[in-house]
């Protein structure tokens, strides 16, 4: 899945190779600075990616964690061993959270890489209007996947909890991916802006207060708050629903 | 095991252990007592509650009521102490097809923190070993055939020193050399003092290794002790082959057993010129001389039959019939697929 994450940027940058020089306004925000700036590549990659390819693929690790050992039936055995119940449950969730710290470190890393190679590299000029150099533009980029790794905490708590409640992997994953695409689709109706700062995806393309001087980091904190608040209740609706669980896979 | 220690000392005590599924009892007040250093067979028909009692003795799953105690240890209250002296195969193998043999084992080694990490690759390979899967070891276990993740399974439950292993069917899918080979891992676990749990239904493999016995029936447990105990309670029998059938019934009836005809002998017997009827077969039930000796119908068979020569009834068959486990188990779990459920 890494692999399949880390082909977007390649394609995005491949693409934009090939094609002559896209219009100003059209496309993705940034894919017309891509010629010029190499960097750009990264920040292309990672927003076309929040919607859709980055929850799916943490939907599908963190719907595997625990009903995929239950599906192999591997849990009655790591039980036994015993793992402990409580202890599984947090190096399940320590895995998911690890593949949602990597999934966008890959994209932005390889996107900056791809990017590299095929354009020019330079200073960036930010959203406020200050120039930086490449590196401490790197360094941007890599706040951005660390935001986005942030992010998507909440909804690895969902996917953990979802896998405690199913002996059928594929159940978990695809119910987990369905909650990002409903959250999204709720965040977009404005009859429902009472609800909006509630949802656990209102704050991932928020991330644009990063590339400003000096950087803003509200948004970082609120996000960090949303995502805590959700780990804290599907962790805990995790935690109570697998301790009593009878296992029979 | 005639090492048996005090007779108090239980490996496995279960009390009104209950399952509730729904509103169906699967598990219904079983007491089950496993003398330590025992080799247990756990017999009953298929659906008949074996592997669900044995999740709930391993803490898998919450018991509805009752409760079980392993190895002197609450269950599951004191899981953390117990579980690491317990080694289980439960409802067959489960492993992760896309490592090796090796690789599964060292992974579930190492999801119980109390075993030391630095002697795991000598226990892996030891417990390989002893299942004889060396040769395999490395091979993804996709590739492995059913009698091989058995015995990666019976790996897995001896990757460390167990005082208790439960083995839910550990012969199936094995061949019959493998099947061999398991019951004598089997004996040498129960020689190193090990108390051996053996679920099964296959009763010729139990009436072989095993000391005690228990058998379920539709949730409850129907009746446990030593297998010699188990083959008591069914009682012996004496057979005449006669064709004076009434005759010998009231001999039979006199000397106070009652005599049931089992149809006619087609089988013509050795030296008989009328071949065609060689005599009717009389089962009467011989009470055990242990509980006649304190009654008054105390008979010896060859009392019987000095009895039936006597009042001029031509014996020309007589035996005396002990119940076979796999009789006893039928008597008490129902006959062919009509099985209680």
């Amino acid at each position: 899945m890494l692999c399949a994450l880390a082909a977007i940027p390649i394609l995005i940058a491949v693409a934009v190779r090939l094609s002559s020089a896209v219009p100003a306004g059209r496309g993705p925000a940034f894919l017309d600075r891509i010629t010029q700036n190499g960097l750009f590549v990264g920040v292309t990659a990672l927003l076309v990616s929040v919607p859709l390819f980055l929850p799916l693929t943490v939907g599908v690790v963190a719907g595997d964690t625990v009903a995929g050992e239950a599906g192999l039936g591997t849990l009655r055995y790591l039980l036994v061993a015993p793992a402990g119940r409580v202890r599984l449950l947090l190096v399940k969730y320590a895995g998911a959270v690890a593949f949602a710290i990597t999934a966008p470190l890959v994209v932005a890393l390889v996107g900056a890489a791809i990017g590299a190679a095929l354009f020019p590299v330079g200073p960036v000029t930010l959203l406020s209007g200050d120039s930086i150099g490449a590196a401490e533009a790197l360094l941007r980029l890599l706040l951005i996947a660390a935001y986005l790794a942030v992010s998507l905490m909440g909804l690895s708590a969902i996917g953990l909890f979802m896998s405690t409640l199913t002996d059928v992997p594929v159940g978990a994953m695809a119910s987990t991916v369905v909650l990002s695409v409903v959250s999204q689709v709720l965040d977009a109706l404005p009859q429902l802006d009472w609800l909006h700062p509630w949802l656990f995806s209102h704050y991932w393309l928020d991330f644009a207060d990063l590339l400003r001087q000096p950087i803003a980091w509200d948004s970082f904190l609120t996000n960090l708050l949303l995502q805590g608040g959700y780990v804290a209740v599907f962790g805990a609706l995790a935690y109570g629903r697998f301790i009593t669980k009878d296992v029979l896979s | 095991m005639t090492a048996v220690g005090p007779a108090t000392e239980l490996s496995i005590e279960t009390s009104g252990l209950s399952k509730r599924f729904g509103h169906q009892l699967a598990v219904d007040g079983v007491d089950l007592a496993v003398p330590k250093g025992s080799v247990f067979g756990f017999l009953g028909p298929n659906g008949s509650g074996k592997t669900t009692t044995i999740r709930l003795m391993l803490g898998l799953a919450a018991a509805t009521s009752g409760s079980v105690r392993l190895l002197g240890q609450d269950m599951p209250g004191q899981l953390r102490e117990v579980l690491p002296r317990v080694g289980a195969l439960v409802e067959g193998p489960a492993f992760y097809p896309f490592l090796s043999g090796a690789a599964n084992l060292h992974r579930l080694d190492a999801a119980d923190p109390h075993v030391p990490a630095a002697t795991r690759a000598a226990r892996v390979h030891s417990a390989l070993e002893r299942v004889g899967l060396t040769h395999a070891a490395d091979k993804k276990v996709r590739a492995y055939s059913l009698g091989m993740k058995q015995r990666l399974g019976i790996a897995n439950a001896l990757l460390a020193p167990r005082e208790l292993l439960v083995l839910d069917e550990p012969t199936n899918g094995l061949d019959p050399q493998g099947t061999r080979e398991v019951r004598s891992l089997v004996r040498s676990l129960a020689a190193d003092g090990a108390t051996v749990f053996v679920s099964s239904h296959l009763l010729a493999e139990v009436e072989q290794i095993c000391t005690h016995a228990a058998i379920m029936s539709a949730g409850r447990l129907v009746a446990q002790g030593t297998l010699a105990e188990l083959r008591q309670a069914g009682q012996a029998r004496i057979r005449v082959l006669t064709p004076d059938a009434g005759a010998a019934a009231e001999v039979l009836a006199r000397l106070g057993l009652s005599a049931a005809a089992d149809g006619t002998a087609t089988t013509a017997v050795p030296g008989s010129t009328d071949s065609s009827n060689a005599g009717e077969v009389l089962y009467a039930p011989l009470p055990a001389a242990a509980t006649a000796a304190a009654g008054a119908g105390a008979v010896a068979p060859e009392a019987v039959v000095a009895a039936l020569v006597a009042a001029g009834v031509r014996v020309r068959g007589f035996a005396t019939e002990q119940v076979s486990l796999e009789e006893r188990f039928v008597a008490l779990t129902g006959e062919g697929f009509d099985v209680v459920q």
